[in-house]
């Protein structure tokens, strides 16, 4: 079978189309990754110990099965128990969980590496424990974090076409219908396979600069 | 009330697959990682750029992309594989493309005067590699090469969306004939985090195994 650029430009509505939906789950999911990894990471700092191990253990769970299987989980399981989601918020909130267990892991690492003086100091000082938090612990400990997250960030965007799995029609997805219907799989696979590259060869170029920009500030 | 037994059998013959897979593709992935991570610290350019390709595309791009494309695509190159055969071969690429970066990280975090010793002693580029840079850098793989294994194992879930009777098909096919999703899809939860549970301690015993003998050598 030949490479038919007809058919390409008569393809590419369809799969920028879906290019949008899998833009927005990644931007979605990484609001919901941020929120519950930073969740996670402060339960398992501060909570009394029995929370504390308990979520570290469903943290390991999470990080040891695969993101497939949980999708199926919430899009399939949990209509049972009369929750029923639309597929794309169950993709958002597995992808969501699903790399909040990793940013978890950064998040904990950035705060440990706080120097326990400034802990010190702002008990000294008698700041609260939300004034502590919030203008001395996290305004130190996020920007070296930055890099890694959006390590994570990259690597959840090229997870996105799991989505289409629950049936989201994201540009993975858009890709296999259109393949299916008309029996050629060269030109959307390939298409498929070229968006992604672009986009994460551009964001290893962002990423790069990020490093630069934030990673070297603690380097005295 | 459903008798369970057949279908527990069912599951466990994809974790069965789910496990060969996991094997297969951890050692082309191990292959793959060397040949390109040593490829990437190659005195030729030709080399470097060619191992640089590969694993760019290969990390640029995600495991479900790939393996759509080899089991989709390749046939019309006149390659047809089987799923298994597909699987195996994505997953491999795939994450040896992740290990090919571990691989150059360890070697290039092998202290200069170690590779000075080597010249001054004479060895030739094969023995100071063989004998003297891989055995400390191995260790430093070791702990990353983990998390990849078990990314591995997690990927292998992918592979039932190609039709390969893995953990994750058959639960599917128990859902489709019981009608029940919770008891299937909880099954194959716990087997696959007992399964990278048994990777992480297994990782962690041969750490310890290989590096004995090092104590001194590095701070």
């Amino acid at each position: 079978m030949e490479w038919d650029w007809n058919f390409v430009w008569q393809i590419m509505p369809t799969l920028l189309e879906g290019l949008k939906i899998t833009l927005l789950a990644t931007v979605l999911g990484a609001a919901v990754a941020a929120v519950v990894g930073l969740l996670f990471a402060i339960l398992r700092l501060s909570a009394p110990k029995p929370i504390a191990r308990t979520v570290g253990f469903l943290v390991e769970f999470i990080r040891g099965t695969p993101l497939l299987v949980q999708l199926y989980f919430i899009f399939y399981v949990l209509p049972d128990i009369g929750i029923s989601l639309p597929a794309l918020v169950a993709g958002v909130i597995g992808l969501g969980i699903h790399y909040g267990t990793y940013t978890a892991e950064v998040y904990r690492a950035g705060i440990e590496n706080v120097p326990r003086g400034q802990w010190e100091a702002a008990r000294a000082t008698n700041l609260t424990m939300r004034q502590t938090w919030l203008h001395v612990i996290l305004p130190q400990a996020i920007p070296p974090m930055i890099p890694a997250l959006a390590n994570y960030l990259i690597a959840m965007f090229k997870e996105t076409p799991l989505l289409s799995a629950i049936t989201v029609l994201e540009l993975m997805n858009q890709a296999k219908s259109i393949a299916n219907s008309n029996y050629r799989y060269i030109e959307p696979m390939t298409l498929v396979g070229v968006f992604f590259l672009i986009m994460s060869l551009i964001s290893v170029v962002f990423l790069r600069w990020l490093e630069e920009r934030y990673s070297r500030v603690e380097e005295r | 009330m459903i008798d369970w037994s057949g279908y527990i059998g069912l599951i466990l013959q994809g974790a069965l697959v789910t496990l060969q897979l996991t094997v297969l593709g951890s050692a082309l992935a191990v292959v793959m990682a060397f040949t390109a991570g040593l490829a990437r610290v190659s005195r030729f350019f030709a080399v470097r750029a060619l191992a640089t390709t590969y694993i760019e595309f290969f990390r640029g791009t995600s495991i479900f992309v790939q393996l759509f494309w080899v089991y989709f695509v390749l046939p019309f190159a006149g390659i047809t594989l089987t799923p298994l055969q597909a699987g195996v071969l994505a997953l491999g690429l795939n994450v040896g493309a992740y290990g090919a970066e571990v691989v150059r990280g360890a070697v290039k975090a092998i202290g200069r005067e170690q590779r000075e010793a080597c010249i001054a002693l004479n060895l030739t580029r094969y023995q100071s590699m063989r004998h003297i840079i891989l055995p400390q850098a191995l260790p430093l793989m070791l702990p990353t090469f983990c998390n990849n294994a078990i990314e591995l194992l997690k990927g292998t879930a992918v592979v039932s969306l190609i039709s390969l009777t893995d953990m994750t098909f058959q639960a599917q096919v128990v859902r489709a004939q019981t009608g029940n999703t919770l008891i299937p899809f909880t099954v194959i939860l716990v087997l696959y985090f007992l399964m990278s549970w048994v990777i992480s301690r297994s990782m962690r015993w041969l750490e310890r195994r290989m590096t004995r003998g090092l104590d001194g050598v590095r701070a």
